[in-house]
C-alpha cells in the first residue's frame, strides 16, 4: 500500500438534513409481503437514548439507513436474507451486517444482527462463534416483536453493550 | 492492543476524553477480530438514489445565490495503491458562511441563509475525481468546553465498494487558527494523519473573477474494482 487511508471523523450532531434520502430506512416496499420490520434503540453508557446516531445495515444487494429519532429508535425494512458463504468456504447464517456513525463515536462502529428462527444456522456461524460468552453473543440475535417484526437494540456502553467487531 | 484499523489508518481511538461525547458513547470492551476477508464484502449499489447534474453545486439550490466564499473543492478518491475508485457515491454537508447548519438541531445564534442548504453528493467519474461547488463555512462554537470552536470544515461521506470502505470523515481548510484547538482532528493521534484531512488551495482549480480552488485526496480502505464502462 502507497497510500495511508484518509482517517475517520464523527459525523457530528447536525447530518439530519442531508444525508437521508427519500424512503432509505426501506429496502424494499414496506408494504411487500415478505418485507420484515427491524425496530430499535440506540442508548448510551447511561442507558440514555442516542438522538443523532446514524444506523446502517447491509445485505447481499440491498442497502438502508436511518437516523434515530429523539427516543434514539431507528427502523428499516428489509428481506431477510439467506445464509452466505464465507470466505473460507463456510456457511454463515443469515445476517445484516450493521454499522453505527454517531456524535461521540470519532469512527463507525460495526456489529451483525442475527435472526432468531435460525437457531441451528446460527450455532453453527463462524462469526458468532468468535464471541465465546453466551450473553454478549446474545446481543447479536434480533427478538421477535410480532408478525414480521424485528426487535434489536444497539447498546454502545454497558452491562448490554453490543459486541462490536474490528474492520 | 491498538487494533489494525486504527493502525494503518491512524484512525481516532474511540474513547477521547477531551471530545466529551465520547466518554458514554465509546465501546469499552475490545472488539472482535474477524478474518479480514468477511468484510471485503461488496458494497451498496445505489440504484435508487438520484443524483441530480446539480446536486454537486449546493449555490444552485436556491432562487438567489448564498452569501459567502464561493469556492471550488475537487479531489480524487483512490484505494491505498492509488487506484481510482470510479463511481462512488460522496455526499458533503456543511455549515453556511455564517457557521450555522440548515438543521434544526442547530441552536448557534447566526443566521440562516434562505439560499443555501449546504447538502450535495455526487459520483466520482472514472478518474475517481468527485468536484463540488459551495461557500466555505464558517466556523462555530460548541459546548464541549469552555469558548469552543470548531474550524470550518466539510463533511464528507464515502461508500467505495466494499463493506468496510465505508467512511464518513471531515475535511478542514489549510491555515485555519482553530486547527490546533479542535479535540475532534486532534483526536487523531498521527500529526500526518490530521494533515491528511486539511485540503490545499490550488490555483489550478481556482477559477479566476469567480471562486476560489481547493483540492483533497481521499484514499479509502479495500481494494478498487476494475472501472466498467456502462
Amino acid at each position: 500500500m502507497t497510500h495511508s487511508p484518509t482517517p475517520s471523523q464523527t459525523v457530528g450532531p447536525f447530518f439530519g438534513f442531508a444525508l437521508p434520502f427519500a424512503a432509505d430506512a426501506d429496502a424494499v416496499d414496506p408494504g411487500a409481503p415478505a418485507g420484515l420490520r427491524i425496530e430499535g434503540q440506540v442508548l448510551d453508557g447511561a442507558g440514555d437514548p442516542v438522538p443523532d446516531a446514524l444506523v446502517e445495515a447491509w445485505q447481499a444487494d440491498a442497502f438502508a439507513r436511518c437516523r434515530t429519532d429523539g427516543e434514539g429508535a431507528f427502523h428499516f425494512v428489509m428481506l431477510k436474507p439467506g445464509p452466505v458463504a464465507a470466505p473460507d468456504g463456510r456457511t454463515q447464517a443469515p445476517h445484516l451486517n450493521v454499522t453505527v456513525f454517531a456524535r461521540g463515536l470519532l469512527r463507525q462502529l460495526v456489529t451483525r444482527l442475527y435472526f432468531p428462527d435460525e437457531a441451528a444456522a446460527n450455532a453453527d456461524d463462524p462469526v458468532l462463534n468468535l464471541v465465546g460468552d453466551p450473553e454478549a453473543r446474545s446481543t447479536l440475535l434480533a427478538a421477535n416483536d410480532g408478525v414480521g417484526k424485528l426487535r434489536y437494540d444497539i447498546h454502545l456502553q454497558g452491562d448490554r453493550e453490543t459486541v462490536f467487531f474490528a474492520i | 492492543m491498538i487494533e489494525r484499523r486504527q493502525e494503518e489508518t491512524s484512525d481516532p481511538p474511540y474513547l477521547y476524553p477531551d471530545y466529551r461525547s465520547t466518554v458514554l458513547r465509546a465501546p469499552t470492551r475490545p472488539l472482535v477480530q474477524i478474518p479480514r476477508d468477511f468484510h471485503e464484502i461488496p458494497g451498496p449499489v445505489f440504484g435508487r438514489v438520484p443524483v441530480g447534474e446539480l446536486d454537486h453545486d449546493l449555490t444552485r439550490q436556491h432562487d438567489g445565490q448564498p452569501l459567502g466564499e464561493r469556492i471550488i473543492l475537487t479531489g480524487r478518491v483512490m484505494d491505498g495503491d492509488g487506484r481510482p475508485v470510479a463511481k462512488t457515491l460522496v455526499e458533503i454537508w456543511q455549515a453556511n458562511a455564517a457557521g450555522r447548519y440548515a438543521d434544526p438541531a442547530d441552536r448557534h445564534a447566526a443566521p440562516l441563509d434562505p439560499n443555501f442548504t449546504g447538502a450535495g453528493r455526487c459520483l466520482t467519474n472514472s478518474d475517481g475525481r468527485y468536484r463540488f461547488v459551495t461557500v466555505k463555512p464558517g466556523a462555530y462554537p460548541w459546548r464541549n468546553h469552555h469558548n469552543a470552536w470548531r474550524p470550518a470544515h466539510i463533511h464528507f461521506s464515502l461508500f467505495g465498494h466494499e463493506f468496510s470502505s465505508r467512511l464518513i470523515t471531515q475535511m478542514y481548510f489549510p491555515g485555519d487558527p482553530l486547527i490546533p484547538h479542535d479535540p475532534i482532528l486532534q483526536s487523531i493521534p498521527d500529526p500526518r494523519g490530521r494533515e491528511r484531512l486539511v485540503a490545499s488551495f490550488d490555483f489550478d482549480t481556482t477559477e479566476p473573477e469567480w471562486a476560489l480552488g481547493y483540492r483533497w485526496d481521499i484514499v479509502i480502505r479495500g481494494r478498487a474494482a476494475t472501472p466498467t464502462e456502462g
